[in-house]
Protein backbone atom coordinates (compact mmCIF):
# COMPACT_ATOMS: atom_id res chain seq x y z
CA UNK A 1 0.00 0.00 0.00
CA UNK A 2 1.44 3.33 -1.04
CA UNK A 3 1.03 6.25 1.27
CA UNK A 4 2.48 9.64 2.05
CA UNK A 5 3.94 10.98 5.29
CA UNK A 6 4.03 14.71 5.90
CA UNK A 7 6.51 16.23 8.32
CA UNK A 8 6.44 19.73 9.72
CA UNK A 9 10.14 20.24 9.39
CA UNK A 10 12.52 20.92 6.57
CA UNK A 11 13.47 18.31 3.99
CA UNK A 12 17.11 18.18 5.07
CA UNK A 13 16.13 17.74 8.73
CA UNK A 14 13.47 15.14 7.95
CA UNK A 15 15.82 12.99 5.90
CA UNK A 16 18.62 13.29 8.45
CA UNK A 17 16.29 12.26 11.27
CA UNK A 18 14.86 9.42 9.23
CA UNK A 19 18.32 8.02 8.51
CA UNK A 20 19.49 8.55 12.09
CA UNK A 21 16.48 6.78 13.52
CA UNK A 22 16.92 3.91 11.06
CA UNK A 23 20.46 3.46 12.38
CA UNK A 24 19.58 4.02 16.05
CA UNK A 25 16.76 1.52 15.96
CA UNK A 26 19.10 -0.90 14.16
CA UNK A 27 16.59 -1.34 11.36
CA UNK A 28 19.50 -0.80 9.03
CA UNK A 29 23.14 -1.47 9.82
CA UNK A 30 24.48 1.18 7.48
CA UNK A 31 23.50 4.06 5.23
CA UNK A 32 25.10 4.72 1.87
CA UNK A 33 25.00 8.41 1.10
CA UNK A 34 27.19 11.41 0.41
CA UNK A 35 29.48 12.66 3.14
CA UNK A 36 32.12 15.31 3.66
CA UNK A 37 35.57 13.79 3.72
CA UNK A 38 37.28 16.83 5.24
CA UNK A 39 36.55 20.37 6.39
CA UNK A 40 34.17 22.78 4.69
CA UNK A 41 36.42 22.88 1.60
CA UNK A 42 37.08 19.17 1.71
CA UNK A 43 35.91 16.59 -0.76
CA UNK A 44 32.54 14.93 -0.94
CA UNK A 45 32.28 11.19 -1.47
CA UNK A 46 29.77 8.41 -1.20
CA UNK A 47 30.33 6.57 2.06
CA UNK A 48 28.72 3.89 4.15
CA UNK A 49 27.79 5.34 7.53
CA UNK A 50 27.10 3.23 10.57
CA UNK A 51 27.28 5.97 13.22
CA UNK A 52 23.92 7.73 13.79
CA UNK A 53 25.83 10.91 14.74
CA UNK A 54 26.80 11.34 11.10
CA UNK A 55 23.22 12.44 10.58
CA UNK A 56 23.13 14.97 13.44
CA UNK A 57 22.74 18.65 12.55
CA UNK A 58 26.51 19.05 12.15
CA UNK A 59 27.13 15.47 11.03
CA UNK A 60 29.36 14.72 8.08
CA UNK A 61 26.62 13.08 6.01
CA UNK A 62 25.09 15.20 3.24
CA UNK A 63 22.16 13.12 2.00
CA UNK A 64 20.55 15.81 -0.18
CA UNK A 65 23.66 17.49 -1.58
CA UNK A 66 23.17 18.04 -5.34
CA UNK A 67 26.41 16.40 -6.32
CA UNK A 68 27.38 13.07 -7.89
CA UNK A 69 31.04 12.13 -7.40
CA UNK A 70 30.24 8.65 -8.72
CA UNK A 71 27.12 6.92 -9.96
CA UNK A 72 25.92 5.18 -6.79
CA UNK A 73 24.29 2.49 -8.91
CA UNK A 74 27.76 1.25 -9.74
CA UNK A 75 28.80 1.50 -6.09
CA UNK A 76 25.82 -0.59 -4.93
CA UNK A 77 26.72 -3.13 -7.59
CA UNK A 78 30.25 -3.34 -6.19
CA UNK A 79 28.91 -3.88 -2.68
CA UNK A 80 26.62 -6.70 -3.74
CA UNK A 81 28.55 -8.26 -6.63
CA UNK A 82 29.89 -11.30 -4.77
CA UNK A 83 26.81 -11.99 -2.71
CA UNK A 84 23.70 -10.17 -1.47
CA UNK A 85 24.08 -8.10 1.68
CA UNK A 86 23.49 -10.08 4.84
CA UNK A 87 22.21 -7.11 6.83
CA UNK A 88 19.91 -4.36 5.61
CA UNK A 89 21.32 -0.99 4.58
CA UNK A 90 19.62 2.15 3.33
CA UNK A 91 20.89 3.89 0.20
CA UNK A 92 20.04 7.48 -0.67
CA UNK A 93 20.42 7.75 -4.43
CA UNK A 94 19.21 9.82 -7.36
CA UNK A 95 16.75 8.41 -9.92
CA UNK A 96 19.48 7.80 -12.54
CA UNK A 97 21.63 6.02 -9.98
CA UNK A 98 18.66 3.86 -9.05
CA UNK A 99 18.05 3.03 -12.71
CA UNK A 100 21.70 2.13 -13.15
CA UNK A 101 21.57 -0.22 -10.16
CA UNK A 102 18.42 -1.93 -11.44
CA UNK A 103 20.10 -2.38 -14.84
CA UNK A 104 23.18 -3.85 -13.18
CA UNK A 105 21.07 -6.25 -11.13
CA UNK A 106 19.42 -7.39 -14.34
CA UNK A 107 22.87 -7.93 -15.84
CA UNK A 108 23.80 -10.12 -12.85
CA UNK A 109 26.12 -7.49 -11.38
CA UNK A 110 24.46 -7.04 -8.01
CA UNK A 111 21.52 -7.84 -5.80
CA UNK A 112 18.60 -5.78 -4.48
CA UNK A 113 18.32 -7.91 -1.33
CA UNK A 114 18.55 -6.06 1.97
CA UNK A 115 18.76 -2.61 0.41
CA UNK A 116 16.22 0.04 1.34
CA UNK A 117 16.21 2.34 -1.68
CA UNK A 118 15.52 5.98 -0.88
CA UNK A 119 15.35 8.43 -3.76
CA UNK A 120 13.85 11.81 -4.54
CA UNK A 121 12.25 13.80 -7.32
CA UNK A 122 15.46 15.18 -8.71
CA UNK A 123 16.48 18.75 -9.36
CA UNK A 124 19.77 17.76 -10.93
CA UNK A 125 23.35 17.83 -9.69
CA UNK A 126 26.22 20.24 -10.17
CA UNK A 127 29.18 19.21 -12.32
CA UNK A 128 32.29 17.93 -10.57
CA UNK A 129 34.26 21.13 -11.13
CA UNK A 130 31.76 23.02 -8.99
CA UNK A 131 32.67 20.65 -6.17
CA UNK A 132 36.37 21.01 -6.91
CA UNK A 133 36.44 24.81 -6.98
CA UNK A 134 34.70 25.03 -3.62
CA UNK A 135 31.64 26.96 -4.83
CA UNK A 136 29.16 24.18 -4.16
CA UNK A 137 28.07 25.43 -0.72
CA UNK A 138 27.36 28.98 -1.84
CA UNK A 139 25.20 27.75 -4.70
CA UNK A 140 22.87 25.76 -2.47
CA UNK A 141 20.38 28.59 -1.67
CA UNK A 142 19.74 29.27 -5.35
CA UNK A 143 19.57 25.54 -6.03
CA UNK A 144 16.81 24.97 -3.50
CA UNK A 145 14.94 28.04 -4.61
CA UNK A 146 14.92 26.71 -8.17
CA UNK A 147 13.85 23.25 -6.99
CA UNK A 148 10.87 24.66 -5.07
CA UNK A 149 9.71 26.35 -8.26
CA UNK A 150 10.18 23.16 -10.24
CA UNK A 151 12.95 24.86 -12.19
CA UNK A 152 16.55 23.84 -12.61
CA UNK A 153 19.50 25.97 -11.68
CA UNK A 154 21.36 27.05 -14.82
CA UNK A 155 24.62 25.59 -13.62
CA UNK A 156 23.56 21.98 -13.04
CA UNK A 157 24.80 19.36 -15.47
CA UNK A 158 23.42 19.87 -18.97
CA UNK A 159 22.41 16.21 -18.86
CA UNK A 160 20.22 16.97 -15.84
CA UNK A 161 18.54 19.90 -17.54
CA UNK A 162 17.51 17.59 -20.37
CA UNK A 163 16.61 14.61 -18.17
CA UNK A 164 13.02 13.39 -18.44
CA UNK A 165 13.42 10.65 -15.83
CA UNK A 166 13.60 12.72 -12.67
CA UNK A 167 10.81 10.90 -10.83
CA UNK A 168 12.34 7.74 -9.33
CA UNK A 169 10.95 4.36 -10.21
CA UNK A 170 11.47 1.38 -7.95
CA UNK A 171 12.35 3.48 -4.89
CA UNK A 172 11.01 2.16 -1.59
CA UNK A 173 10.78 5.71 -0.30
CA UNK A 174 10.55 8.85 -2.43
CA UNK A 175 11.43 12.24 -0.98
CA UNK A 176 9.25 14.85 -2.70
CA UNK A 177 11.50 17.79 -3.57
CA UNK A 178 10.78 19.15 -7.02
CA UNK A 179 8.11 21.82 -6.97
CA UNK A 180 7.37 21.40 -3.24
CA UNK A 181 6.67 24.64 -1.41
CA UNK A 182 8.65 25.67 1.65
CA UNK A 183 11.20 22.87 1.80
CA UNK A 184 12.80 24.67 4.76
CA UNK A 185 9.76 23.98 6.91
CA UNK A 186 7.96 20.97 5.57
CA UNK A 187 8.62 17.77 3.74
CA UNK A 188 6.67 14.85 2.34
CA UNK A 189 7.92 11.30 2.00
CA UNK A 190 6.10 8.77 -0.15
CA UNK A 191 6.25 5.14 0.85
CA UNK A 192 5.97 3.25 -2.40
CA UNK A 193 6.46 -0.29 -1.19
CA UNK A 194 5.60 -2.50 1.73
CA UNK A 195 9.29 -2.59 2.55
CA UNK A 196 9.47 1.20 2.71
CA UNK A 197 6.43 1.32 4.98
CA UNK A 198 7.83 -1.33 7.33
CA UNK A 199 11.13 0.44 7.75
CA UNK A 200 9.67 3.81 8.75
CA UNK A 201 6.77 2.42 10.77
CA UNK A 202 6.37 4.35 14.01
CA UNK A 203 8.61 7.23 12.99
CA UNK A 204 7.94 10.30 15.12
CA UNK A 205 6.42 13.55 13.91
CA UNK A 206 4.77 12.10 10.87
CA UNK A 207 1.29 12.85 9.77
CA UNK A 208 -0.24 10.58 7.23
CA UNK A 209 -1.34 12.26 4.06
CA UNK A 210 -3.14 10.83 1.08
CA UNK A 211 -0.93 9.82 -1.78
CA UNK A 212 -1.45 12.09 -4.74
CA UNK A 213 -2.04 10.25 -7.99
CA UNK A 214 1.42 8.90 -8.73
CA UNK A 215 3.32 12.10 -7.84
CA UNK A 216 2.42 13.34 -11.30
CA UNK A 217 1.21 16.76 -10.28
CA UNK A 218 0.49 19.47 -12.81
CA UNK A 219 3.84 21.03 -12.02
CA UNK A 220 5.67 17.77 -12.59
CA UNK A 221 3.92 17.50 -15.95
CA UNK A 222 5.16 20.97 -16.81
CA UNK A 223 8.70 19.98 -15.87
CA UNK A 224 8.43 16.96 -18.18
CA UNK A 225 7.61 19.16 -21.15
CA UNK A 226 10.27 21.75 -20.25
CA UNK A 227 12.93 19.12 -20.07
CA UNK A 228 11.76 17.44 -23.25
CA UNK A 229 12.22 20.76 -25.06
CA UNK A 230 15.64 21.11 -23.49
CA UNK A 231 16.51 17.60 -24.58
CA UNK A 232 15.48 18.29 -28.18
CA UNK A 233 17.72 21.33 -28.22
CA UNK A 234 20.64 19.40 -26.73
CA UNK A 235 20.22 16.46 -29.12
CA UNK A 236 20.12 18.86 -32.08
CA UNK A 237 23.60 20.06 -31.10
CA UNK A 238 25.14 16.63 -31.71
CA UNK A 239 27.48 16.81 -34.68
CA UNK A 240 26.38 13.87 -36.82
CA UNK A 241 27.80 12.15 -39.87
CA UNK A 242 31.25 10.64 -40.13
CA UNK A 243 32.87 14.08 -40.34
CA UNK A 244 30.92 15.20 -37.29
CA UNK A 245 32.07 12.22 -35.25
CA UNK A 246 35.67 12.66 -36.36
CA UNK A 247 35.48 16.32 -35.35
CA UNK A 248 33.91 15.54 -32.00
CA UNK A 249 36.15 12.63 -31.06
CA UNK A 250 39.18 14.21 -32.67
CA UNK A 251 39.45 15.98 -29.32
CA UNK A 252 39.45 12.66 -27.45
CA UNK A 253 42.70 11.93 -25.63
CA UNK A 254 41.82 8.24 -25.09
CA UNK A 255 41.94 8.51 -21.31
CA UNK A 256 38.84 6.25 -21.14
CA UNK A 257 37.54 8.12 -18.11
CA UNK A 258 34.04 7.97 -19.63
CA UNK A 259 34.21 4.20 -19.60
CA UNK A 260 35.62 4.09 -16.09
CA UNK A 261 32.85 6.19 -14.54
CA UNK A 262 30.06 4.64 -16.59
CA UNK A 263 27.92 2.49 -14.27
CA UNK A 264 26.77 0.31 -17.17
CA UNK A 265 30.28 -0.41 -18.51
CA UNK A 266 30.85 -3.15 -16.00
CA UNK A 267 33.14 -5.50 -17.97
CA UNK A 268 36.17 -6.56 -15.96
CA UNK A 269 38.28 -6.41 -19.11
CA UNK A 270 37.14 -4.01 -21.80
CA UNK A 271 37.68 -5.16 -25.37
CA UNK A 272 39.59 -1.95 -25.99
CA UNK A 273 42.04 -2.80 -23.19
CA UNK A 274 42.37 -6.40 -24.31
CA UNK A 275 45.08 -8.13 -26.30
CA UNK A 276 42.84 -7.94 -29.36
CA UNK A 277 43.66 -4.26 -29.48
CA UNK A 278 47.40 -4.76 -29.28
CA UNK A 279 48.14 -4.55 -32.98
CA UNK A 280 51.01 -6.20 -34.81
CA UNK A 281 53.39 -4.02 -36.81
CA UNK A 282 51.81 -5.27 -40.04
CA UNK A 283 48.54 -3.69 -38.97
CA UNK A 284 50.08 -0.23 -38.75
CA UNK A 285 51.91 -0.72 -42.02
CA UNK A 286 48.63 -1.69 -43.67
CA UNK A 287 46.84 1.33 -42.26
CA UNK A 288 49.60 3.66 -43.42
CA UNK A 289 49.55 2.16 -46.89
CA UNK A 290 45.78 2.49 -47.10
CA UNK A 291 45.33 5.98 -45.70
CA UNK A 292 48.74 7.57 -45.92
CA UNK A 293 48.74 8.32 -42.21
CA UNK A 294 47.28 7.29 -38.89
CA UNK A 295 45.96 9.20 -35.91
CA UNK A 296 47.74 8.25 -32.69
CA UNK A 297 46.18 7.28 -30.33
CA UNK A 298 43.92 5.67 -32.92
CA UNK A 299 40.37 4.40 -32.82
CA UNK A 300 38.76 7.16 -30.76
CA UNK A 301 35.59 6.91 -32.87
CA UNK A 302 35.71 3.10 -32.82
CA UNK A 303 35.96 3.14 -29.03
CA UNK A 304 32.79 5.19 -28.63
CA UNK A 305 30.87 3.35 -31.36
CA UNK A 306 31.88 0.08 -29.72
CA UNK A 307 30.74 1.31 -26.35
CA UNK A 308 27.45 2.46 -27.88
CA UNK A 309 26.94 -0.96 -29.44
CA UNK A 310 27.57 -2.67 -26.11
CA UNK A 311 25.67 -0.49 -23.67
CA UNK A 312 23.40 2.07 -25.34
CA UNK A 313 20.35 -0.13 -24.72
CA UNK A 314 20.99 0.21 -20.99
CA UNK A 315 22.34 3.80 -20.86
CA UNK A 316 20.57 5.56 -17.99
CA UNK A 317 21.70 9.03 -19.03
CA UNK A 318 23.35 9.98 -15.73
CA UNK A 319 25.89 12.31 -17.35
CA UNK A 320 28.97 11.05 -15.50
CA UNK A 321 30.84 10.60 -18.81
CA UNK A 322 30.43 14.20 -19.93
CA UNK A 323 31.30 15.40 -16.47
CA UNK A 324 34.66 13.66 -16.34
CA UNK A 325 35.71 14.31 -19.95
CA UNK A 326 38.88 16.43 -19.85
CA UNK A 327 38.41 17.34 -23.52
CA UNK A 328 34.86 18.66 -23.01
CA UNK A 329 33.27 16.18 -25.37
CA UNK A 330 29.48 15.94 -24.83
CA UNK A 331 29.69 12.17 -24.47
CA UNK A 332 26.50 11.86 -22.46
CA UNK A 333 24.45 13.84 -24.97
CA UNK A 334 25.57 11.53 -27.76
CA UNK A 335 24.92 8.44 -25.67
CA UNK A 336 21.50 9.67 -24.50
CA UNK A 337 20.51 10.50 -28.06
CA UNK A 338 21.57 7.12 -29.43
CA UNK A 339 20.25 5.40 -26.29
CA UNK A 340 16.83 6.98 -26.80
CA UNK A 341 16.56 5.61 -30.33
CA UNK A 342 17.80 2.13 -29.46
CA UNK A 343 15.57 1.96 -26.39
CA UNK A 344 12.55 3.17 -28.39
CA UNK A 345 13.22 0.47 -30.97
CA UNK A 346 12.73 -2.21 -28.32
CA UNK A 347 10.19 -0.26 -26.24
CA UNK A 348 12.62 -0.50 -23.36
CA UNK A 349 13.40 1.87 -20.51
CA UNK A 350 16.50 1.01 -18.53
CA UNK A 351 15.81 0.60 -14.85
CA UNK A 352 12.02 0.56 -15.24
CA UNK A 353 11.38 -2.98 -14.14
CA UNK A 354 13.79 -5.47 -12.62
CA UNK A 355 11.83 -8.37 -14.15
CA UNK A 356 12.14 -7.01 -17.70
CA UNK A 357 14.95 -8.63 -19.75
CA UNK A 358 17.49 -6.23 -21.30
CA UNK A 359 16.58 -6.06 -25.01
CA UNK A 360 19.73 -7.73 -26.30
CA UNK A 361 19.28 -10.73 -24.06
CA UNK A 362 15.90 -11.63 -25.43
CA UNK A 363 13.89 -11.54 -28.68
CA UNK A 364 10.45 -12.07 -30.13
CA UNK A 365 9.90 -14.91 -32.59
CA UNK A 366 8.51 -12.50 -35.14
CA UNK A 367 9.78 -8.94 -35.20
CA UNK A 368 12.02 -6.46 -36.99
CA UNK A 369 11.25 -7.80 -40.47
CA UNK A 370 12.51 -4.48 -41.86
CA UNK A 371 16.17 -5.24 -41.01
CA UNK A 372 16.27 -8.53 -42.95
CA UNK A 373 17.10 -8.39 -46.64
CA UNK B 1 37.34 6.36 -63.94
CA UNK B 2 38.67 3.20 -62.40
CA UNK B 3 36.07 0.49 -62.04
CA UNK B 4 34.80 0.06 -58.51
CA UNK B 5 34.59 -3.47 -57.12
CA UNK B 6 32.94 -3.30 -53.71
CA UNK B 7 34.78 -4.74 -50.79
CA UNK B 8 32.10 -6.50 -48.76
CA UNK B 9 32.76 -8.46 -45.57
CA UNK B 10 30.35 -11.37 -45.23
CA UNK B 11 29.91 -13.08 -41.87
CA UNK B 12 28.38 -16.41 -42.85
CA UNK B 13 26.93 -19.05 -40.58
CA UNK B 14 28.77 -22.34 -40.91
CA UNK B 15 25.54 -24.38 -40.87
CA UNK B 16 23.61 -22.66 -43.62
CA UNK B 17 24.86 -19.74 -45.69
CA UNK B 18 28.46 -20.93 -45.73
CA UNK B 19 27.29 -24.26 -47.13
CA UNK B 20 25.00 -22.44 -49.58
CA UNK B 21 27.92 -20.30 -50.77
CA UNK B 22 30.01 -23.43 -51.17
CA UNK B 23 27.28 -25.13 -53.12
CA UNK B 24 26.81 -22.01 -55.26
CA UNK B 25 30.47 -22.29 -56.20
CA UNK B 26 30.28 -25.99 -56.96
CA UNK B 27 27.17 -25.38 -59.05
CA UNK B 28 29.06 -22.66 -60.94
CA UNK B 29 26.63 -19.82 -60.30
CA UNK B 30 28.26 -16.64 -61.47
CA UNK B 31 28.53 -14.01 -58.72
CA UNK B 32 30.66 -10.91 -58.45
CA UNK B 33 33.93 -11.43 -56.51
CA UNK B 34 32.93 -8.84 -53.95
CA UNK B 35 32.24 -10.76 -50.74
CA UNK B 36 35.12 -11.63 -48.42
CA UNK B 37 33.75 -14.52 -46.42
CA UNK B 38 34.35 -14.90 -42.69
CA UNK B 39 33.05 -18.26 -41.55
CA UNK B 40 31.24 -18.06 -38.21
CA UNK B 41 29.74 -20.88 -36.20
CA UNK B 42 26.49 -18.90 -35.96
CA UNK B 43 25.18 -15.51 -37.05
CA UNK B 44 24.63 -14.99 -33.32
CA UNK B 45 28.41 -15.10 -32.82
CA UNK B 46 28.84 -11.83 -34.72
CA UNK B 47 29.74 -9.26 -32.08
CA UNK B 48 28.70 -5.75 -33.13
CA UNK B 49 32.39 -4.91 -32.76
CA UNK B 50 33.18 -7.20 -35.73
CA UNK B 51 30.84 -5.18 -37.88
CA UNK B 52 32.30 -1.89 -36.65
CA UNK B 53 35.83 -3.17 -37.21
CA UNK B 54 35.00 -4.13 -40.79
CA UNK B 55 33.49 -0.73 -41.51
CA UNK B 56 36.21 1.29 -39.82
CA UNK B 57 38.92 -0.64 -41.66
CA UNK B 58 37.33 0.45 -44.90
CA UNK B 59 34.75 -2.21 -45.88
CA UNK B 60 32.23 -0.87 -48.38
CA UNK B 61 29.54 -3.16 -47.05
CA UNK B 62 28.92 -5.74 -44.33
CA UNK B 63 26.63 -8.70 -44.74
CA UNK B 64 25.59 -11.10 -41.99
CA UNK B 65 23.85 -14.19 -43.21
CA UNK B 66 22.39 -16.97 -41.10
CA UNK B 67 19.67 -19.57 -40.87
CA UNK B 68 15.99 -18.82 -41.29
CA UNK B 69 14.13 -18.17 -38.00
CA UNK B 70 13.30 -21.49 -36.42
CA UNK B 71 16.19 -23.24 -38.18
CA UNK B 72 19.15 -22.05 -36.11
CA UNK B 73 21.57 -24.85 -35.30
CA UNK B 74 21.72 -23.42 -31.77
CA UNK B 75 17.97 -22.69 -31.53
CA UNK B 76 18.05 -18.89 -31.35
CA UNK B 77 21.40 -17.37 -32.32
CA UNK B 78 19.96 -15.91 -35.51
CA UNK B 79 17.19 -14.15 -33.58
CA UNK B 80 19.79 -12.49 -31.36
CA UNK B 81 21.65 -11.51 -34.53
CA UNK B 82 18.48 -9.86 -35.82
CA UNK B 83 18.15 -7.74 -32.65
CA UNK B 84 21.80 -6.72 -32.80
CA UNK B 85 21.47 -5.79 -36.44
CA UNK B 86 18.46 -3.62 -35.67
CA UNK B 87 20.35 -1.99 -32.81
CA UNK B 88 23.44 -1.24 -34.92
CA UNK B 89 21.32 0.19 -37.72
CA UNK B 90 19.57 2.38 -35.19
CA UNK B 91 22.95 3.65 -33.92
CA UNK B 92 24.16 4.37 -37.46
CA UNK B 93 20.88 6.09 -38.35
CA UNK B 94 20.89 8.29 -35.26
CA UNK B 95 24.47 9.36 -35.86
CA UNK B 96 23.81 10.01 -39.54
CA UNK B 97 26.32 7.40 -40.70
CA UNK B 98 26.05 5.95 -44.20
CA UNK B 99 26.92 2.54 -42.71
CA UNK B 100 23.21 2.09 -41.97
CA UNK B 101 22.61 1.61 -45.67
CA UNK B 102 25.71 -0.52 -46.21
CA UNK B 103 24.80 -3.15 -43.64
CA UNK B 104 22.54 -6.14 -44.32
CA UNK B 105 21.24 -9.24 -42.62
CA UNK B 106 19.86 -12.09 -44.71
CA UNK B 107 18.58 -15.60 -44.17
CA UNK B 108 19.96 -18.22 -46.57
CA UNK B 109 19.61 -21.90 -45.78
CA UNK B 110 22.12 -24.57 -46.82
CA UNK B 111 19.95 -25.66 -49.75
CA UNK B 112 19.50 -22.16 -51.16
CA UNK B 113 22.57 -21.71 -53.34
CA UNK B 114 20.62 -19.75 -55.99
CA UNK B 115 19.28 -17.47 -53.28
CA UNK B 116 22.82 -16.81 -52.05
CA UNK B 117 23.88 -15.89 -55.57
CA UNK B 118 20.94 -13.48 -55.76
CA UNK B 119 21.75 -11.91 -52.36
CA UNK B 120 25.35 -11.29 -53.43
CA UNK B 121 24.24 -9.86 -56.77
CA UNK B 122 21.70 -7.52 -55.23
CA UNK B 123 23.86 -6.32 -52.37
CA UNK B 124 26.88 -5.82 -54.64
CA UNK B 125 24.79 -3.77 -57.04
CA UNK B 126 23.43 -1.73 -54.15
CA UNK B 127 26.95 -0.97 -52.88
CA UNK B 128 28.14 -0.18 -56.40
CA UNK B 129 25.44 2.45 -56.60
CA UNK B 130 26.49 3.92 -53.26
CA UNK B 131 30.15 4.01 -54.32
CA UNK B 132 33.20 3.47 -52.13
CA UNK B 133 32.89 3.98 -48.39
CA UNK B 134 34.05 7.40 -47.26
CA UNK B 135 35.75 5.73 -44.30
CA UNK B 136 38.45 4.27 -46.49
CA UNK B 137 40.70 7.29 -46.67
CA UNK B 138 39.84 9.02 -43.41
CA UNK B 139 43.20 9.70 -41.88
CA UNK B 140 41.94 10.81 -38.47
CA UNK B 141 39.46 8.03 -37.87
Amino acid sequence: MRKGLRFNKGAEETVRELLRSLLESARVSGVLTLGRTGGADGGVAYSLFTDPDAFGTDGVALPLLPFMPANAGGLLSRLTLKRPLSEPIAAVVRPCELRAFIELVKLNQGSLDNILLISSTCGGVYPLDVGANGSLQERLPQYWEAVEQGELDDDVRSTCRACGSFVPENADITIALLGETDLEAQCTLYLNTEKGATFVDGLEGAEETPMPGDLETELIQRVYSQRAACQDALFAEVDVGLKGLIDTFGRCISCQACKTVCPICYCRLCYFDSQDCERPLEFYQGELKRKGGLRVPSDTVFFQLGRLAHMSASCVGCGMCTDVCPADIPVSTIFSKVGASVQALFDYQPGRDVEEEPPLRTFEAEELAQVVM
Amino acid sequence: MEEFTPNIVGFLCNWCTYAAADSAGVSRFETPPSVNVVRMMCSGRVDPLFVLTAFLRGADGVLISGCWPGQCHYQKGNLHARRRTAMLKSIFDTLGLEMADRFRLSWVSASEAPRWARVVDEFTEHIEQLGPSSVYEELFL
